[in-house]
C-alpha cells in the first residue's frame, strides 16, 4: 500500500487536468483502451474454447495444452516479447513468410501491440473460465442434450450462461492485465506516439523527461485498477454475481 | 413392444447386461439397490452413453447397435431428472419451451406451449419464477412439463421423487402417476423406492449387480419376491427350500409345512405379521413352531419388528402391547409359530 500512497502524496492535483489535456496523454489513454479491449476480445474468441477444451474434452495432450497456456503466466513478458519477435518478426519464422506473401509486417504495429497484450493476458481468462466450466454441473449438459439441444446450442444456450460470471471474471482480470502490459509490448511493438504507446510505456518515458506527467499518468492507471478491484469485489468477498 | 433395449456396459467391476421391453402406454419400472446399473441402462437409453454391446429400438428406429449411436439430442424422449436440473438462469417457462425452441418451435408458439404445460401440472402463475424461486415440489413439477412437452417417445425418469420430502412425495407421486396414465408413450422409471416403483409403474423390472434377477407386475413382485434384495423391500422373509408335497424343506435346514402341494425347487414368502412369539411352546395346531432366538427388535408404527435367529430365520411384527407384555428384548428366547395357511410358496 505505502508506494500506492506516496503516489498520491506526491501528485501534482493542481497540474491534472493540463496534464491530462496534453494530446501524447489522451492518444496514449486512447490507444491503451482500444488494444487492452481488442486483447480481451481476441482473448474471449480463442479462450473460452481452449477453456471448454481443457475443462469438458478428454483429447490427449490435455495437459500439454494447458502448459502451453499458462507459460505467459510464468515467463517474464519481455522474454514474452522477444519470442513474439522471433515468431512474427520481418525474420521470424512465420513473419517473413506473411512479409514475402502479403508484404505485411507486424512489429512495431498497432496488431503487435494486440497480439503482445493478448499473449500475455489471455491465460488469466483462460483460468478463470476453464475454474468456472469446472465447477459449473456437467449434467446440466446432459439435461440439454435429452431436450434436443446438440453440442454447439447446449454450449451457447447452457453452458456459457451458467458460467457467464466466471466469464466475466475473466474478461475483466484479462483487459487489467493487457491495460498494463509493459515488457511484451515494448519488446515486440516497439514505443510509437500513436501507434504502439501505450499508458505504462508513456508513463516510463514521461518518468525521465516529466516526472509529474509521469504520475498523472499512474494515477489514471491506478484508477482504471480500483475500477476493476470494484467490479470484481462481489466475486471476491464470495457473493454470488449471477445477473438476473 | 414400442421400445426394446439389451443394454450391455462394462463399469469398472460390473457387467451391466440386461434386457427390457415396454409397450406404448406402459410404465416400467426398473427398481434396485444403489449401484446395480439401474441409472447406467437409463443413460444408455437416453443416449447419453454409448453402450459396450446391445441393441435399443425405438418402434423401426435404430438408436443403439453394433454399428450405430443415435446421440441423446436425436432421439425422440424426455428426461426428468433426480434433482430436476432446471437451467437457473432460465424462467420456468423458458425452460419448459428449451426442448420446443431446439426443435425449431418459434419463441413465441413454444412458449404458448409451455404455458399450458405448466397449467397442467399446477403451476399456471408460476412461468416468470427462476427455478431457484420454486420448492423441490414444484421444481419436480416444472421438469416432468419439460420432458412432456415435446411429446416424446420415451419417457424416462431418474429417481424423479427421492429428492422431496415425505409430504410433497405423496402428492407428486400422485400427480406423476395421472400424467403418466395420460401419456402415449413408453415410459422407464428408475428407483429404489419400492413403493415408488409399485405405486407409478405396470411392470417392475428388479436388477442387482448389473442383470435382471426378477420381472412381472407390482402385485407378482410384492407377493412372490425371488430374492433377498426384493424380499426385504416388500417386508417378507424370504426362505428357499426343496418342495415334499405339503412340506418344504429348507436350505438352511428345518421344514416349513404349507397349506398346498409343493414339488422341486421352491421359495417359502412369510409376512413378518402372520409370525406369531410365544415364550413357552405354544400347546395346540400350529405344525410350524420353531425355536429361535430375538436379535434385533425396532419400533415399525404401532408394530415392533423383531428379527429372529434360529434354525429358520425369521422376521416378526408384533403389538407394541405384546411385546411388552412378553418381555422381550435382545437375546430373549422365544418360540416362532406360523400358519401353514399364511405361508406362500412359489417355484425357483
Amino acid at each position: 500500500m505505502l508506494p500506492l500512497l506516496g503516489l498520491l502524496v506526491r501528485a501534482p492535483w493542481s497540474q491534472l487536468l493540463p496534464q491530462l489535456a496534453q494530446p501524447q496523454v489522451g492518444e496514449a489513454l486512447r490507444l491503451s483502451l482500444v488494444s487492452a479491449t481488442l486483447a480481451t476480445l481476441v482473448s474471449l474468441v480463442l479462450g473460452v474454447p481452449i477453456a471448454w477444451v481443457l475443462a469438458r474434452s478428454r483429447i490427449r495432450g490435455r495437459s500439454v495444452l494447458r502448459a502451453l497456456v499458462t507459460v505467459p503466466l510464468v515467463l517474464p513478458p519481455v522474454v514474452g516479447g522477444v519470442a513474439l519477435f522471433l515468431v512474427l518478426g520481418r525474420q521470424g519464422i512465420l513473419g517473413r513468410w506473411l512479409y514475402e506473401t502479403f508484404d505485411y509486417t507486424i512489429p512495431f504495429t498497432t496488431t503487435a501491440v494486440v497480439i503482445a497484450e493478448t499473449f500475455v493476458a489471455m491465460p488469466f481468462l483462460v483460468i478463470s473460465v476453464e475454474g468456472a466450466l469446472r465447477a459449473a454441473d456437467a449434467r446440466f449438459e446432459d439435461a440439454a442434450a435429452t431436450l434436443g439441444a446438440d453440442r454447439w446450442t447446449t454450449f451457447r444456450r447452457v453452458t456459457l450462461p451458467l458460467v457467464a460470471p466466471g466469464v466475466a471474471a475473466g474478461a475483466v482480470l484479462c483487459w487489467a492485465r493487457a491495460l498494463g502490459e509493459f515488457g511484451a509490448t515494448i519488446t515486440f511493438a516497439g514505443n510509437f506516439p500513436g501507434t504502439t504507446q501505450t499508458m505504462p510505456l508513456a508513463v516510463y518515458l514521461a518518468l525521465q523527461s516529466n516526472p509529474e506527467g509521469a504520475i498523472v499518468l499512474s494515477l489514471v492507471l491506478l484508477a482504471v485498477s480500483l475500477a476493476t478491484l470494484l467490479l470484481l469485489r462481489d466475486r471476491w468477498l464470495g457473493r454470488s454475481g449471477v445477473p438476473t | 413392444m414400442s421400445l426394446r433395449a439389451h443394454v450391455v456396459v462394462r463399469r469398472g467391476a460390473l457387467l451391466v447386461d440386461v434386457e427390457l421391453a415396454v409397450a406404448d402406454g406402459e410404465v416400467l419400472a426398473v427398481l434396485g439397490p444403489n449401484g446395480a446399473g439401474k441409472s447406467t441402462v437409463l443413460r444408455v437409453l437416453a443416449g447419453l452413453l454409448a453402450p459396450d454391446g446391445g441393441r435399443v429400438t425405438v418402434g423401426d428406429d435404430v438408436w443403439d447397435a453394433e454399428d450405430r449411436h443415435v446421440p441423446a439430442h436425436e432421439r425422440s424422449l424426455g428426461m426428468v431428472f433426480q434433482d430436476h436440473l432446471l437451467f437457473p438462469h432460465l424462467s420456468t417457462t423458458d425452460n419448459v419451451a428449451f426442448g420446443l425452441r431446439t426443435r425449431g418451435v418459434r419463441k413465441a408458439e413454444a412458449r404458448t406451449a409451455a404455458a399450458r404445460w405448466l397449467a397442467r401440472v399446477g403451476l399456471d402463475g408460476f412461468g416468470d419464477r427462476r427455478p431457484t424461486q420454486l420448492s423441490g415440489g414444484q421444481a419436480q413439477r416444472a421438469a416432468l412439463a419439460r420432458a412432456l412437452v415435446v411429446d416424446p417417445r420415451l419417457l424416462l425418469l431418474d429417481e424423479p421423487l427421492s429428492a422431496l420430502d415425505a409430504r410433497t412425495r405423496l402428492t407428486v407421486r400422485a400427480e406423476l402417476r395421472r400424467h403418466l396414465a395420460e401419456f402415449a408413450g413408453c415410459t422407464v422409471l428408475v428407483s429404489h423406492d419400492p413403493v415408488d416403483a409399485m405405486a407409478l409403474a405396470d411392470r417392475v423390472l428388479v436388477v442387482e449387480d448389473g442383470r435382471v434377477v426378477q420381472e412381472g407386475t407390482p402385485a407378482e413382485v410384492a407377493r412372490m419376491p425371488r430374492t433377498d434384495y426384493v424380499a426385504r423391500l416388500v417386508g417378507l422373509s424370504l426362505l428357499p427350500g426343496v418342495g415334499r408335497g405339503r412340506s418344504v424343506e429348507l436350505d438352511c435346514g428345518g421344514a416349513v409345512a404349507v397349506a398346498e402341494d409343493a414339488q422341486g425347487p421352491v421359495f417359502v414368502a412369510v409376512r413378518p405379521g402372520t409370525v406369531a412369539l410365544y415364550l413357552a411352546r405354544p400347546d395346540g395346531s400350529p405344525r410350524n413352531v420353531w425355536p429361535a432366538t430375538l436379535v434385533a427388535a425396532t419400533p415399525h408404527g404401532s408394530t415392533v419388528r423383531c428379527d429372529l435367529d434360529g434354525e429358520v430365520p425369521l422376521t416378526a411384527d408384533v403389538t407394541a402391547t405384546a411385546f411388552a407384555e412378553l418381555g422381550l428384548q435382545p437375546g430373549t428366547r422365544v418360540w416362532a409359530s406360523v400358519k401353514a395357511s399364511e405361508v406362500a410358496v412359489y417355484p425357483r
